[in-house]
């Protein structure tokens, strides 16, 4: 499995396009089955400007696959299509409701002398289905988490409510996919847990269930600490595609304030005797406007009967954050948020610069953290944490990776081994540029590693990776 | 409303008092406080003397010549020696030791002119004779019927009082009575404690005796000995209300005023000590007040204190047979011929204090405080008046607190113990677990298990509470009893909060143990990531090892047990069998041969054979192995 790159044999002035989206519509054949009415199945096409019947044209292809390859297996049709420039990913998010994304492969434009026209070469390879498959999936999960699902619209409107919901959402979260940069990651969709100790645990906790006594309204709780999560009162699957939305949208949108300095007109004013540094992320941005109104976003969570639709309120202090969701049949008032804010504030204060003493007092008796020899992924589907030293930050655009991305191709080429069996497995494998990279699959939980040694062996290697699940992963199980 | 007084009454009378005869003009009435007894004198003795002591029922009865009204008599400790004092001037003696002569013999006190105000005896054999002049402290011997005096100081006295349980004699002496003279009696010997005065709310011109008797009292309160005060309120001092001033006398070192306790009225008072807690009664309202001198008052100047509790009345007690109601305040109740001890009843203090966490601070330094401290915490649960999760977390810090304490003096004992006897001996008594001591298992019988059972309590305080008393007990670094985790996962599984669970195991708040590990492996059909969790549990116990092989092999996953248990080693030491066994189940032959041909190679190193010893019970493998893949695929003895 050695892979080389064109990118690193580089001629000079050649111009390299990474994968990007060339159009994004959400159809149902059900809703034109009749000849003269196939505009009426498309309710989301990006870009709009595409011509109508161009429209009409890729949606009826898309439609055809599906149909095609549904007669070799009536359960599992076509998730994606391979051509030479673009790759389509087809998924059906409800009952004849399809998602379709169409990805321009990344390309090499090759000048060539005497005034010729530049030599293309695409790289569809490069491409894995799992990743955009992902990210596909991760669209619509997205979308249900503010809107519900698009049966749900339906019901309440038809088509009248969905299309504008479609064009509302997705006109504004297409331009946050990033695809060049989505990897092994978006396969994953993991959390990111916060390593806390115990007694600290137990204190946030408590907290936690004060808070939701005092605050009789508050139905779910979840705190994060550092953009990574200790508790969450919501079911996993909820939780993962929140955890998504706060880490790389709501977020990045805010850290700004905290990085400015005190005097800076970015500071939100700190409510009046400076007591504590809590304060809405959501909803008002400062209390003490009059003008202030108190709507927060409104996120959608599975319950035991269906779904139900919530307020989602973000507070923060310092850098921990909590999101009390509460019933959105109930109005939320200024009396509500000032509570909230003078019971949550001091609190939360006090408990953020508990955490980060307890936090820096592990760091130092861990001894300070050098750079790991090694980079590594890591993902329970269990609880679906996932830990990476290979990418530095989240920000709103995008994800910053220290490896190269034939590597981080590797890595998702080793994870679609994976998938397509149960036994526990392991994959070592020598990438050109003298890393190897090596991946383990133990009971529902994967390894990737990636080690810059030169002139290691295999043995060598094996030995690495076992001293590193020694020192990293004592405290689970993990089959050598 | 008489009912709702009469359970609020957190005062009472001891169910049997001590009857005798009452007080007449034929019949006088006397108290002990040292062997607490009461003496009942008809005609000075003659026609008859009967004593009565606290739970003996066996009165001691006797007859003794009439020489005189009888102004006081008490026993020697353990009666061996009856004292009786009949004139200003001597104590008469009478033996009580069998076989010693009976006849009374009598000792005058030394000094001249004095008059005895009264005696004590400090041991079997040992009295002091308190006269106005000084003490005189004298060694009886019963068999010689002889007295020895073996020392005497001389001061001016006005009064005294005994402290039995300290052997502490305080003496009231200056001109206003103010300057009190401590002395202790240790082994025979005499020995004179600072003395200390009384602030007087007003001085009076001319100097005349001011402080009463009856105002002072000694009393031992949480091991330590108080002087209290009762200081009446006096017009001209600006002191509005009556109040109790406690000085703390300790062993060496000076008395210094400790405590005030405000009465907040006016009038007659008694003082009493009950459980270390001092009552004061009050004459015109018949009411008592009860104050704890360890209670921190927090809105209150250092040290002063309000009653716990608002007033209430002694619980009445009807004595059968007279019509006359018991008087208040006193305990002994001389002209009705009863005598009664005041106890504390506890319940109905739990409804009088609101404020869960100091009515906890009262009941923890109570005597019989258990059940009742265990019923507050069912009461604060469930029901109309459940607290909040900050009162419940205040009362599991303050039961932890004390529990800690008592377990790290266990901990310290058995230090000690394991270091060697010989050393600092007074250290090393072995630290009494009082009720007070409320642990994990007193709570789990008596309090949690019931709660999490209780219909319609919402799951979510449940496991609140649950979290919080976990919470409690870390904070106190009290190792955790596996059962209260098994609470919480019974609720949070009833519940199917499943992934709660999972975010409590994932950072180890549910402390891993091995019946914790089978638990979660019992979840596993209901929620598959059990398995993962209980997997992992073992792992971290690092003694779980033969668990884990089991686990893996149930879930015939052969090669995974296999490969485990050469990582930890003891690849040598396990069965081939149980091995072979699983892998022949999982009908893969592939994965049959690999394990077979492991072992053989096993053998192999370990007996220079590959063949399996009888011991080992492989028969039926080889056969199946020669079945499936011929004989000639066996591994054969390397022929030398």
């Amino acid at each position: 499995m050695l892979i080389v790159s064109p990118r690193m044999a580089a001629v000079t002035q050649e111009k390299q396009y990474t994968p990007s989206l060339l159009s994004f519509f959400v159809y149902n054949p059900s809703f034109g089955p009749r000849e003269g009415e196939e505009e009426k199945k498309i309710l989301f096409y990006h870009p709009s400007e595409v011509e109508k019947n161009e429209k009409i044209r890729n949606v009826g292809l898309c439609e055809a696959i599906v149909q095609f390859t549904r007669t070799f297996c009536p359960t599992k049709p076509a998730k994606s299509l391979h051509t030479q420039k673009n790759r389509q990913f087809f998924f059906e998010a409800e009952d004849s409701y399809w998602i379709v994304m169409i990805v321009k492969n990344p390309m090499v434009e090759k000048p060539n002398k005497d005034g010729k026209p530049p030599t293309i070469e695409y790289q569809e390879e490069e491409v894995l289905d799992t990743v955009y498959g992902a990210v596909l999936r991760q669209c619509y999960s997205m979308y249900k988490l503010f809107n519900g699902t698009f049966g749900r619209a339906m019901e309440a409107g038809g088509v009248e409510l969905l299309i504008p919901k479609l064009e509302k959402f997705f006109y504004r979260y297409l331009q946050t996919l990033h695809l060049q940069s989505c990897d092994l990651l978006d396969v994953f969709g993991g959390i990111s847990f916060f390593p806390l100790d115990k007694m600290t645990y137990l204190k946030i906790q408590s907290f936690v269930n004060r808070v939701e006594e005092n605050l009789r309204l508050v139905k779910y709780t979840a705190f994060l600490y550092n953009d990574q999560l200790i508790w969450s009162g919501l079911e996993q699957d909820d939780m993962r595609i929140l955890y998504k939305y706060l880490t790389t949208s709501l977020f990045p949108r805010h850290s700004e304030p905290e990085l400015a300095g005190r005097d800076s007109a970015l500071r939100p004013e700190v409510s009046g005797n400076l007591l504590h540094y809590g304060r809405f992320l959501t909803g008002p941005a400062n209390l003490k406007d009059p003008d202030a109104k108190f709507r927060f976003p409104r996120i959608f969570v599975h319950t035991e009967d269906g779904s139900e639709e919530l307020h989602l309120i973000v507070y923060k202090a310092m850098s921990a954050a909590v999101c009390f969701m509460i019933s959105a049949s109930v109005e939320l008032t200024r009396e509500f948020c000032e509570r909230l804010d003078a019971l949550v504030g001091p609190q939360l204060t006090l408990l953020a610069s508990d955490i980060c003493e307890q936090f820096t007092l592990n760091r130092r008796i861990s001894g300070p953290d050098k750079e790991p020899q090694f980079k590594f992924i890591y993902f329970n589907h269990m609880n679906l944490a996932e830990k990476s030293t290979i990418h530095m930050r989240k920000t709103a655009s995008v994800s910053l990776t220290s490896v190269h991305p034939d590597l981080m191709k590797i890595l998702g080429d080793i994870n679609c081994d994976f998938a397509r069996v149960d036994e526990d497995e392991e994959v070592i494998v020598k990438a050109m540029t003298d890393y190897w990279v090596v991946g383990k699959k133990s009971d529902q939980r994967e390894l990737y590693v990636i080690l810059n040694q030169k002139n290691a062996n295999l043995i060598e290697v094996n030995e690495e990776v076992k001293r590193l699940c020694a020192t990293q992963f004592n405290n689970i199980f993990f089959l050598d | 409303m008489a009912t709702t007084m009469s359970e609020e009454h957190y005062l009472e009378l001891c169910e049997s008092p001590v009857q005798f005869e009452h007080a007449s003009s034929v019949n006088n009435v006397f108290f002990d406080e040292a062997n607490k007894q009461v003496f009942a004198v008809r005609s000075g003795g003659a026609t008859g003397v009967v004593v009565k002591g606290p739970d003996d029922k066996n009165s001691i009865a006797f007859r003794m010549d009439d020489k005189g009204e009888v102004k006081c008599i008490k026993f020697s400790i353990g009666n061996k020696i009856l004292a009786v004092q009949r004139t200003s001037k001597s104590v008469d003696f009478i033996n009580f030791i069998p076989d010693y002569p009976h006849t009374e013999f009598s000792q005058e006190c030394k000094m001249k002119n004095a008059s005895v105000l009264g005696f004590c005896w400090t041991n079997w054999n040992e009295i002091v004779f308190i006269t106005d002049q000084g003490i005189e402290l004298y060694q009886v011997f019963p068999d010689k019927r002889s007295v020895k005096l073996i020392k005497s100081q001389s001061l001016s006295v006005n009064w005294y009082q005994y402290c039995p349980e300290t052997a502490v004699l305080l003496l009231s002496t200056s001109g206003q009575g103010n300057v009190l003279q401590p002395f202790v009696f240790r082994n025979g010997t005499l020995s004179k404690m600072t003395k200390f005065e009384i602030e007087l709310p007003v001085v009076p011109k001319p100097a005349k005796l001011s402080l009463s008797e009856r105002d002072i009292a000694m009393a031992t309160i949480y091991g330590q000995l108080y002087v209290m005060y009762l200081k009446h309120h006096s017009r001209t001092a600006n002191s509005p209300s009556a109040e109790v001033v406690l000085y703390h006398l300790p062993r060496e070192g000076l008395c210094k005023k400790s405590h005030v306790l405000k009465l907040n009225t006016t009038g007659k008072f008694a003082l009493n000590i009950v459980d270390n807690l001092v009552v004061v009664h009050h004459q015109s309202t018949q009411t008592s007040l009860i104050y704890d001198i360890h209670l921190r008052e927090p809105d209150c100047a250092l040290n002063t204190h309000q009653p716990v509790l608002p007033a209430r009345s002694i619980h009445p007690y009807r004595i059968p047979l007279t019509d006359g109601a018991p008087r208040l305040p006193l305990n002994v109740c001389v002209c009705a011929g009863y005598l009664w001890y005041l106890q504390v009843k506890l319940p109905p203090t739990v409804n009088l204090q609101q404020d869960k966490g100091k009515l906890m601070d009262f009941l923890l330094r109570r005597r019989d405080c258990k059940m009742v401290i265990l019923s507050v915490c069912s009461q604060i649960l469930e029901g109309g008046e459940r607290g909040s999760l900050p009162v419940v977390a205040t009362v599991f810090d303050k039961l932890n607190q004390v529990y800690k304490e008592y377990l790290e003096a266990e901990q310290m004992y058995t230090l000690a113990m394991e270091s060697g006897p010989s050393r600092n001996s007074a250290a090393q008594k072995r630290p009494v677990r009082t009720q007070a001591v409320i642990d994990q298992s007193d709570m789990y019988t008596h309090v949690l298990s019931s709660f999490t059972e209780r219909k319609g309590v919402c799951h979510k305080f449940i496991i609140a509470v649950l979290m919080e008393y976990i919470r409690s007990l870390n904070q106190s670094q009290i190792t955790v009893q596996h059962y209260l985790y098994e609470l919480v996962i019974k609720t949070l599984v009833q519940h199917n909060r499943f992934y709660m669970l999972h975010q409590f195991l994932q950072y180890h708040v549910l402390s891993d143990s091995k019946p914790l590990a089978c638990l979660l492996l019992s979840l596993e059909s209901t929620y598959p990531p059990a398995h993962q969790l209980s997997l992992d549990m073992l792992k971290r116990l690092s003694t779980a090892n033969d668990e884990i092989v089991e686990v893996l092999l149930s879930k015939q996953q052969v090669l995974g047990a296999l490969r485990f248990i050469r990582s930890v080693g003891s690849h040598d030491n396990v069965s081939a069998r149980k091995f072979l066994d699983a892998a022949q189940q999982t009908s893969d032959q592939m994965l049959f041969y690999t394990v077979f041909r492991s072992f053989q190679q096993r053998n192999q190193r370990l007996r220079g054979n590959p063949a399996f010893n009888p011991g080992e019970h492989c028969e039926e493998h080889v056969v199946h192995f020669k079945q499936l893949f011929g004989e000639q695929s066996l591994m054969k003895a390397a022929t030398a």
